[in-house]
This record gives C-alpha cells, structure tokens and sequence, in this order.
C-alpha cells in the first residue's frame, strides 16, 4: 500500500471544479510533483492534503490512516496531520526570531526544553542557518527566508513534505541552489514531497515523478524522462517543453502541410488512425528537427529570423503560413535570415 | 541642473511652502507657546505651574486624561471585536457589514451627543421616561450627564478608528502566516495568542492611538454631555475661559497654558503612533490572495450576528431617527405623536430665520473655500517634500509635521493671538479668522492625501518628460498633477466634508453673525430651542450623507476606469 493515497477526490467551488475525481499514490520517500498552469487544481489539491480544504468527492489517507473523507465528513485537523509545509510566500512569523520560528513547531508539541534547544539547533545547522539564529526575519534575504521556513517545516520530522511552489519568490540562481538543497535534507531525513510548480524544469529535476495537470483533470502521471519523452497529450507535449504543432493533411499517403501542400512532405507516412479525420498535428521540439540546405530534405522554407542564445542557435523558419522553430548548437553549419533551407522531421510525434 | 544663484521654480516653491506653514501653522503655535511661557519679555514658568495647580483646571486636566483612557479601552475592544467578527468568521453578510460599520464615523460625535441627550437625560429623555412609565420607579435608567455617559457616546462615534485599522490589518494579513502554524501542530487558540494577536497589535495600537488622540482634542460631546453636570475637559474649560473672560488676560494665559499641555500631548501620542507604524518587522501584506480559513461560529453565529445588527440600530439608526423626529414636533416635550408634528421647524431653519440661514451659508463657503486653498496649498508643499532637492528642507518637514498634532483648540486659540490685530490684521469675529483657522486645522489631510499621490509618481516619469524636451513648468503641468489629481481631489473631499460639520474650532471663533451649522447646533441647544437644533442638525445629516454618497460614486466610477484601463 501506497503512503500517500488520494481516491476519487473532487473539489468545486461554486460553479467551478477544482479538482475532477482524482486518483494517485505515492510511495514513500518519493519525490512527487504536481504540474501545471495556474488554475489547474496543484495548490488545491495540495490544501485537501494538508487539511485547509475539505472534500466534495473522495477520501485521503496517508501512511495507512484515513485523514480525510467525504462520505464519512470526517477531516482530520491541519495540527493534527504532522505534515511539514513550505509556502510559496515564505509564511516566516515577523515577530519571532529565527530559532523562534523553528523551535515553534517542537513547543506546541511539548517537547522538553533541553531537546527543543538541540533539535532546533541542529535543524539551523542543516539549513545553514546558525549564524542569523537570533535575527528577525525582516533582516534576511529572499533565500535565507525559504531556508527558515524549511527548517521549521521540517522540526517535527515529518513523514510527508508539502511545498507550494516554493522557490519561486527567489530569483533564478537562488532557485538552483535550493534545489539542491531540498534534496539533500530528503536523503538525509527520508520524507516523501509533494511538490507544487508551474515550472517544468523545477518539477523535472527535483521529481522521482510528475503528475500534470490542467483544468482540475490529471494529464499523466509518470517519470520526469517519459513525460517529456512520450507526453500522454498535445497539452502535456506542449507544456513540458519548447514545441511546434504543425497542422498537416494527408495526400498521396504523405503528409503535408495544410496551408502549402506544395512546399513538400512533412512525413512521408500519414497515420492510419487520423486518416478518417483527414488531418492530424505533428508535434515536435526544435532541436528535433534537421535543418538542411535547400532541397535535402522534405519540407522546403525559408529562414525568417536567426538569433544566437550563446551554446545554441535560435531560428524562425516559414512554410506557407506556419512558423517552426529550430534550434541548433553553435557548431553546426550556420543559415542567416532571408535564405531558403529544408526541414525534415526525424521523430514526429502524431496528435489529432 | 546647476542653476546656483538662480531664483528658479525650485526656490520658489520652496519659500512659498515655507511662508504658507510658518503663517497658517508656525505663528499660532508660537505665540500659544510665547504666552503661556513668557511673561513681561522674562521666561517664567510661575505662570504655569499657578494655573496648572489651580483646582479646576487640574480638574479638567484629569478629567480630560481619563475619560481619554477609558474611550481609548473601550473603542479598541468593541473596533478589533467587530474587525475580528466581519473579516476571520462565517457571519453572515459580512461585506455589508464592514461598511455598515464605518457609518458611524460619518455621524458627527457632537450631533450624536445631543440625540443621546434626548433619549437619556435623567428627566425628559425619551428612554428614561419609558423606563420609569413602566416600572412605576422615579430612579432612571441611566443618566447620560455623567462621565460613563459621555465614555459610552464617544466610543459608540470614535471606534471606527480602531475597526477601519484592524480589519485592514486582518484583510491584508498574509493567511499562510496562520495556516503554516497549524501545519506545525497549533490548534486556534495558540494561532490566535501567538501569532495572529502579536502580528495586528500594530494595527491596535495605532487605531487606540488615533482614538486617544481625537478624545483628547473633541470638545462637541464633554461640551454637550458633561458641562451641564461641571464635567470639564480641557477643551471645553478653554471654552468657558475665553467665553466668559470677554478677552481677559488672564484667562487667555490659562487657556494657552492648557493648549500647549493638549500640544505636547498629541505630539507624544503621534511620535508613538509613528514608530508603532513604522517598526518594519510586521510587514505582514499577503503575496498573493487566498481566502482566510474562517472561523465557524456554529451556534454563537446568529447571537452575534444579532449583537451587530442590535448595536448599529442603538448607535446609528436611533439617533438618526431620533434627532429628525424631535426636529418635526412642534415644541419640545410633547409627546412623540404624528399630530405633534409638523415640517414648519425644517422650513423655518432652511429659509426664514437668519442665523440658521446664516450658519448653513457660512458652513458651506467657508467648507469649499478653505477646502479648495488648502488642498491646492497642499499639493504645493508636499511637491516640495517629496519631490525636490532643495537646501534646508529639513525645517520644511519639521513644520510639515507639526499640523499633524495640533488639536482644534488649539488652533482657534493660536489664531485668535495671531489675527486679532497684534501683527496689525484684526479679523477677529470674521468669518476670515475660521477660513484661516480651518486652513491650519486640515492642512494634514491634505499633506497625507498629496504625499501619498506624488510617492506613486515616479521619478523617471518626470527625468522621461525633461528627456523629450519639457521645461519643469510643463513637466508638472503635463505629467504630474495628472496623476496625482485623484489624490487632490480626495484631499478636497477629505476637507470639505469635516470642515462642513466641525464645531471644536468654530465654537471658539464665531462672531455674532458668522456662525457655523456646527456652532448654531450646539448654542441652540445650550440655548433650549430643542427643536430647532434637531431640525438643523438634520439638515446637516442629510447634507454630510449626501456628500458622503457623492464621493463613494466619484471614487468607484474613477476606479472602475482604472481597471478598465490597465
């Protein structure tokens, strides 16, 4: 059995549907993210963990004990969960020093006095946080905010970490090395996460998995390498990384662009499954696809615009009236805007 | 920009600003200062001790302290109850509520004061009457001629102060802040004792501040309630010496005297209010908006939500409808019975005697005027506080300060000594010498008001109008006081409806025909034409409601257009 389980759990407010009949599990000591824009149920469904929201549909049970459920409209408090929480504004208490904040938690347990004073010390020492120990929190940085607000999260030692959006209040270098940091107090302490983002990259390298999700609904569940590899949909497909969605129609078997037939092949097949519907998209990323001199490859076009990002080399290239981006690394032979090039497409991948 | 010795914009805004705060506000104050402490061209503190020590002016001073301290308890417990109940429970109508709830700031205290006195004095008030009808008994209910009486009548008026300061603070209050305490294991009670109390206590302190500040200084409610029974406070003991003194010496050394006390008072409390503001570590504002998590009430939630309604009908509506009653019978004491009544009271205050006429007239030019002046006085200094780079400015921003901390006694006071000839201008018993004194009295507003629009306007919007080649006449005409006009015409609004009822500055300055709706309230009352003071104080009622609505409209359709906009 799972030690996060959320069956069938549905949220609406008013009119709205949260969150749509969602159903996950996740391990223990699992690093598990929830992706996806904002409005897409992540926070929501993070709040019914924590207990702040309660349950139109479903039940939530974690580490084998039932926590929430509304059919029985029971709902363990929020106090009573033992969770640690890590909030995208920090949440860190004005008022209180540093070792206040964090000795919180392990007071209103009624810890001894003596073993406050060294697990809360021992907490600063992991998040590097000794020395602003008797600092207000108005005196620290963005970074050393988050750190406070993870060592306190992380006082009681708790079996499941939830963290909302995080680090995304710190600036982008910041946001790296907290990363890592995460991490490490993971493998140190070996508590399972529940992560919410809207930032791929972030789900992608701190996950064991990801679920993504939009409009309440679950897109896919699976491992950071497979949803960007084999995205489940165009909306997952697009959201995971850079992408084009080409419009295509089949003709002689082939497919080809729908607004310039003309202009060649984008494939030199046409799934059978799409044939009834008489179109289809071609989504691929723009590194996937090979740039070549006029007339090698199957799709011919011309450069719109080139832009050098450093290690690689950005372009805009038209067919007809799509735009398709490429990229290229800064070795590889060069086109400048204005010229005709041809595009073939190695890996496409087929949606309706 | 070197321009050194050159007489520029700069300098002249700068002497301008300076010149306009040292007449209007410096002088006063100084020669308040001058008479109390120097006595035939010698420092002499003997004067002051002599009056401080005479046994009715200690009175008064003891008085005014502790009916002070007492409103400044009661108001911060009912304003942070009722924030506590509209923002953090499940109440029901709770939106409506908030507003209903700063109501009672647009009910001028002195006119609440006098409806009170007509429900509650021990004889002829209405409610006492009922009471002892009923019970057969000849002891009243309560009598409202009594210290507790006027505490009761000036927190039901002044606790919007502290409610409109931490239902703020409770809306603004990042929710994560108590929700991360749970997450710790905290149950409600420890949230609210450890977290959500010490994070607001700002937002107390400073409304208590605000209100301790505005009881010190008010004269309409201890003047209406207490004088009658020898409750003196220091304002209306300085009342009675110049009224009775008719310009003797003496008294008016006595009246500075108590002045200056009420000074360094109000500066005391602004300086603390101040730091209470500005102590940086309770910055508490919420990154992004999530609800609160609400407290059910379950079974206390229609008591309370009762409690409310109940206390706005005995605060608000009764006076309200008590004050236009008494102003329809046709004399006062009969009973309160359609045949008793009559719109004669309304027509004859509205357009056949002179001195309501006269009163209701000088009120509204007066208002406008010194509204506009000083809204336009304003814009000019706090463009010069905030915006300029000018040598000495520190001496502009100590005077700026000071209109923050001068109660409405004092000024009339400070304006008497200044205008009444001894610099060779003698508009005593004018309406000038109120226009001047209602200049000093609002010219904090609108410094707030002003400050608070230019600190929006950025700096780079002006240097981007310099760069496309403007003048700084038309940088400021083009670029700046287009945006910053909301903020002008909210500090003309923010003059104009106070200055329309105020009574504490006028009651010392009116002449025989320059009395003010305020002023004409309150000495038809002293004077026993009951009737009339209701029909006018009415009619004041409907002019402030009118007002109050006319500004909401302005400011929701403006803000709908900013939406629209951006």
């Amino acid at each position: 059995m799972a030690f996060v389980e959320l069956r069938h759990v549905t949220k609406r407010f008013g009119q709205v549907t949260a969150v749509d009949d969602l159903c996950l599990s996740i391990e223990k000591g699992e690093c598990f993210s929830f992706l996806g824009p904002s409005g897409c149920g992540k926070t929501t469904t993070l709040r019914m963990v924590a207990g702040f929201e309660d349950l139109e549909e479903g039940e939530i049970e974690v580490g084998g004990k039932l926590i929430s459920s509304s059919l029985k409209k029971y709902y363990l408090a929020p106090e009573k969960r033992e969770f640690g929480m890590v909030f995208q504004a920090f949440a860190v208490w004005p008022h209180m020093t540093v070792f206040e904040n964090v000795a919180f938690p392990l007071r209103i347990k009624g810890v001894a006095r003596h073993e406050i004073e060294s697990r809360t010390k021992h907490s600063l020492e992991n998040t590097n946080l000794t020395k602003q120990a008797q600092l207000y929190p108005n005196e620290l940085s963005g970074g050393e905010k988050q750190r406070i607000a993870l060592a306190r999260a992380l006082a009681i030692n708790p079996g499941l970490l939830l963290l909302d959006e995080p680090l995304s209040n710190l600036d982008p270098h910041l946001r790296e090395e907290m990363r890592f940091e995460i991490k490490d107090l993971q493998r140190k302490y070996d508590f399972s996460i529940i992560y919410v983002t809207h930032d791929q990259a972030e789900a992608m390298a701190l996950s064991d998995r990801i679920m993504v999700m939009r409009d309440g609904k679950t897109q896919q569940i699976d491992t950071p390498l497979n949803v960007y590899a084999n995205p489940a949909n165009k909306f997952v497909f697009g959201f995971i990384g850079l992408s084009n969605f080409i419009p295509v129609v089949p003709r002689d078997g082939k497919a080809v662009l729908e607004s310039a037939p003309d202009a060649g092949q984008v494939s030199d097949s046409f799934p059978p499954e799409f044939a009834g519907a008489g179109r289809a998209t071609v989504a691929c990323r723009p590194a996937e696809v090979d740039l070549l001199p006029e007339g090698k490859g199957g799709l011919r076009g011309v450069i719109d615009r080139m832009a050098y990002l450093g290690e690689t080399v950005d372009y805009i290239v038209t067919v007809g009236d799509v735009e398709i981006r490429i990229q290229k690394g800064r070795r590889e032979p060069r086109f400048e805007a204005g010229m005709a090039c041809s595009l073939a497409f190695p890996k496409p991948t087929w949606y309706e | 920009m070197n321009r050194t010795g050159k007489f520029g914009i700069a300098e002249l805004l700068f002497v301008l600003s300076l010149l306009i705060l040292i007449v209007i506000v410096a002088l006063p104050v100084l020669l308040i200062f001058w008479t109390s402490f120097v006595v035939d061209g010698h420092f002499n503190l003997s004067a002051v001790v002599e009056v401080l020590t005479k046994p009715d002016t200690f009175e008064a001073l003891k008085m005014s302290l502790l009916l002070a301290a007492c409103v400044t308890v009661t108001c911060t417990a009912v304003g942070t109850l009722f924030a506590w109940l509209v923002t953090r429970t499940d109440m029901p109508f709770k939106e409506t509520m908030k507003v209903l709830f700063t109501i009672p700031f647009m009910l001028p205290a002195f006119i609440g004061a006098l409806a009170w006195k007509m429900l509650l004095s021990p004889r002829a008030g209405y409610i006492n009457q009922f009471w002892m009808a009923l019970f057969g008994t000849r002891t009243p209910l309560f009598n409202i001629y009594s210290f507790w009486g006027i505490v009761i009548i000036e927190t039901m008026y002044l606790f919007p102060f502290v409610f409109i300061q931490v239902s703020g603070a409770l809306e603004r209050m990042d929710p994560t802040l108590e929700e991360s305490a749970r997450i710790a294991g905290a149950g409600l009670f420890t949230i609210t004792r450890k977290i959500t109390i010490p994070l607001i206590l700002p937002a107390v302190v400073s409304g208590a501040l605000l209100v301790c500040l505005y009881s010190l200084a008010h004269f309409g409610t201890p003047a209406i309630l207490g004088t009658e029974v020898g409750i003196y406070t220091i304002p209306t003991k300085i009342y009675e010496l110049i009224h009775q003194s008719a310009g003797s010496f003496t008294a008016i050394r006595a009246a500075t005297v108590m002045s200056v006390i009420l000074v360094l008072s109000a500066a005391v409390i602004l300086y603390t209010q101040n730091r209470v503001v500005k102590s940086g570590r309770f910055q508490i504002i919420a990154g992004k908006s999530v609800r609160p998590t609400v407290l059910k009430l379950r079974g206390l939630r229609t008591p309370l939500f009762i409690l409310c309604i109940v206390y706005l009908l005995v605060t608000v509506v009764m006076p309200t409808v008590t004050i236009f009653l008494v102003g329809l019978l046709k004399t006062y004491g009969l009973p309160l019975q359609l045949g008793n009544m009559t719109f004669e009271n309304f027509y004859y205050v509205l357009f056949k005697w002179k001195l309501t006429k006269d009163a209701i007239f000088n009120s509204l030019y007066l208002s406008l005027g010194a509204a506009l002046v000083t809204m336009v006085a304003g814009g000019i200094i706090s463009y010069v506080l905030v915006k300029m780079k000018v040598r000495g400015k520190w001496f502009l921003e100590f005077l700026g300060m000071l209109p923050f901390s001068l109660p409405g006694t004092v000024i009339a006071l400070g304006v008497i000594l200044t205008w009444s000839g001894r610099f060779g201008i003698n508009i005593y018993n004018t309406g000038w010498i109120i226009f001047v004194a209602y200049i000093a009295r609002y010219m904090a507003f609108s410094l707030k008001s002003n400050s608070a629009a230019l600190e929006q306007v950025h700096d780079s919007l002006v240097e981007a109008s310099r760069a496309s080649g403007a003048t700084p006449w038309q940088s400021l005409r083009d670029v700046v006081i287009p945006l910053i006009r909301p903020g002008m015409i909210a500090a003309f609004f923010l003059i104009f409806l106070p200055a329309l009822r105020e009574l504490t500055t006028s009651v010392l300055l009116y002449g025989p025909t320059t009395r003010t709706i305020g002023v004409a309230i309150y000495t038809l009352n002293e004077d026993g034409e009951t009737v009339y003071a209701c029909a006018l104080a009415g009619v004041a009622l409907l002019l402030i409601v009118g007002g109050e609505i006319l500004i909401k409209r302005f400011f929701e359709k403006k803000k709908r257009l900013d939406n629209g906009g951006a």
